[in-house]
């Protein structure tokens, strides 16, 4: 670890950028308690009728209940396909060639608004499909990526001659998978499943173009909410959300540690 | 290298009981019927999709470029290509000079606090653009900090409009976009050698010296990645515009979702997502080709 005395300069710009980070997050934290109509910081009075307000509004909680279920349909369908993937680029490094990982890191390269508009031609208007498989199974594509990053990472510091020789004293190679490389490589992938069901919770650009008047996910909702009413109700549903994430988040540190998952 | 060694032997177990030739298909065929459900989804789902669109801008009766050619000949359309470009270059400029002192910072902090600085930096990409972008609304609203703050000091008598600027989309999408330009700093930062330092040091630079003879010229491999992606990420992304920017900021990303879903001009809409897709290939084309020399220009030095 090579740490260096930072010129006061650099530090003190080092700290107005970590202002700049956090400084919008304390924003919306006070202005949602304020008891004003508009948005006021610092905050004016103090109420909680802002949250109450949030759960008052069936929109917020049915697209919520929507946004659930997408994000778990999505990420379960990553989770599936994108382990078989990562296990099939780390285990069989003779047959496949490396150059293949990257194909799926394609979506990465594809403006998501683009993805999004273009999945609205085919899937609902040429296949005719219902709105909540699209969104399933769009979001699983978003959520790909990080799931056989994720995993594959997991996976490469993982010595497959453990079950090479279960195997080879006579256990069943897909009981082997099940009861030897999968608890191995459970921290990456608990990993991907929260990054998966984050990036599908917090989605715009695919759900902008496959939601319909009749079903829509949170962000849409919050979105429109926000685009006809400037009240602080959309701050207390930003703080609802944020302690979701709060808490996803203690929680990969405590079983993982963040600086590994990120990298 | 145990992993390398044991590949492609899989089903060479004794307990199977197939003959010899099926077993070696088998091991050849069984690691790509693993890749295959994602590698369909792919195709069907992101490839041939995204195809489509890109092949109907080109489909108009009147000849293939006969929807380019209509788009580009609205002045609108061009101030707004015009417009998204010079957002998207300012805001990849503000979260790179953001993004560098930050990561700096992060990078030769101790490893306590680096780690609550890296959560700090982390936290606002985990949130979603929605309440991102709504905070700077609540920032440059007419009854936002910046106002309050402005009268309180007497600087003004009445709030400025700060909102549906320029200025008001350059800073949403800063402030998007700079946790990701931290992350691409922040590894390459942290591999700096201390003998360099120590070498520049004692043969005499100033600390400015070091700073941008050693540490400027090492990080512009994640200085280019991290430009890229906050460059391409700002070009693409639809909230932060239409909420901060409005009407009069429109971009390629908010016209094109106005094309499609609002006026229901798919022709237009087409094109603009062409447009969008052939400017994202290129950027991450010559990101490559810029990394590239710049690692071999390190190499040859």
């Amino acid at each position: 670890m090579n740490r260096r005395k930072l010129h006061p300069l650099m530090q003190l710009a080092g700290w107005l950028v970590m202002l700049f980070l956090i400084g919008p997050v304390v924003i919306v934290l006070g202005t949602s308690v304020s008891d004003t109509t508009y948005l006021a910081f610092p905050p004016k009075g103090l109420t909680l009728r802002w949250f109450e307000n949030v759960f008052a509004q069936d929109s917020f909680l049915s697209t919520f209940a929507i946004s659930m279920q997408v994000a778990a349909g999505g990420t379960l369908l990553a989770l599936v396909l994108g382990l078989a993937a990562a296990y099939a680029l780390a285990r069989y490094r003779t047959t496949i060639p490396a150059w293949y990982g990257s194909v799926f890191f394609l979506p990465f390269f594809i403006p998501e608004i683009v993805f999004g508009f273009s999945l609205l031609k085919t899937l609902i208007v040429l296949f005719e499909l219902p709105v909540m498989p699209s969104l399933i199974l769009g979001h699983a594509i978003l959520c790909l990526p990080y799931m056989v990053r994720v995993i594959g990472a997991s996976l490469a510091s993982f010595d497959f001659s453990i079950k090479e020789a279960a195997v080879s004293l006579g256990m069943h190679p897909v009981r082997a998978f099940w009861t030897i490389v999968l608890p191995n490589i459970r921290s990456g992938m608990i990993a991907g499943v929260v990054l998966a069901f984050i990036t599908s919770l917090n989605d715009m650009a695919v759900a902008l173009f496959l939601t319909g008047p009749g079903i829509s996910t949170l962000p849409i909702e919050v979105f429109t909410y926000v685009e006809q009413f400037f009240d602080p109700t959309v701050s207390a549903v930003s703080v609802l959300l944020m302690a979701v994430t709060t808490i996803v988040m203690i929680l990969i540190e405590r079983s993982l540690g963040l600086s590994k998952t990120i990298k | 290298m145990p992993t390398g060694k044991a590949a492609g032997t899989r089903c060479s177990g004794s307990n199977l009981s197939h003959s010899p030739s099926i077993i070696r298909r088998l091991s050849v065929i069984g690691p790509w019927v693993l890749v295959l459900p994602a590698s369909l989804a792919l195709l069907l789902l992101l490839v041939l999709p995204v195809a489509g669109t890109l092949m109907e801008s080109f489909g108009n009766p009147k000849g293939i470029w006969e929807n380019y050619r209509l788009f580009f000949s609205s002045s609108y359309n061009r101030a707004v290509l015009i417009r998204s470009f010079w957002i998207a270059l300012q805001a990849t400029a503000v979260s790179l000079v953001a993004g560098f002192f930050g990561a700096y910072m992060i990078a030769n902090s101790r490893p306590g606090l680096k780690r609550v600085l890296l959560i700090v930096s982390v936290f606002p990409l985990l949130t979603g653009v929605v309440v991102r972008s709504f905070s700077w609304m609540a920032i440059l609203g007419r009854n936002g900090i910046v106002n309050t703050a402005l009268i309180q000091l007497g600087l003004i008598d009445q709030p400025l409009s700060l909102l549906f600027t320029q200025g008001a989309v350059i800073v949403g999408l800063a402030y998007l976009f700079t946790p990701l330009m931290i992350l691409s700093l922040v590894g390459v930062l942290e591999t700096i050698e201390d003998d360099l330092y120590l070498a520049a040091e004692s043969l005499g630079a100033s600390p400015f010296g070091v700073f941008r003879q050693v540490t400027l010229p090492l990080a512009v491999p994640g200085m280019i990645v991290g430009s890229v992606l906050v460059f391409t990420g700002s070009l693409a992304t639809f909230v932060t515009p239409r909420l901060l920017g409005g009407e009069p900021q429109m971009t390629l990303a908010t016209l094109l979702y106005q094309k499609a879903m609002i006026s229901f001009d798919w022709e237009a809409a087409n094109t603009i997502a062409a447009i969008m897709m052939a400017v994202t290939i290129l950027c991450v084309f010559l990101m490559g080709w810029l990394v590239r020399r710049a690692t071999s220009a390190r190499v040859a030095q």
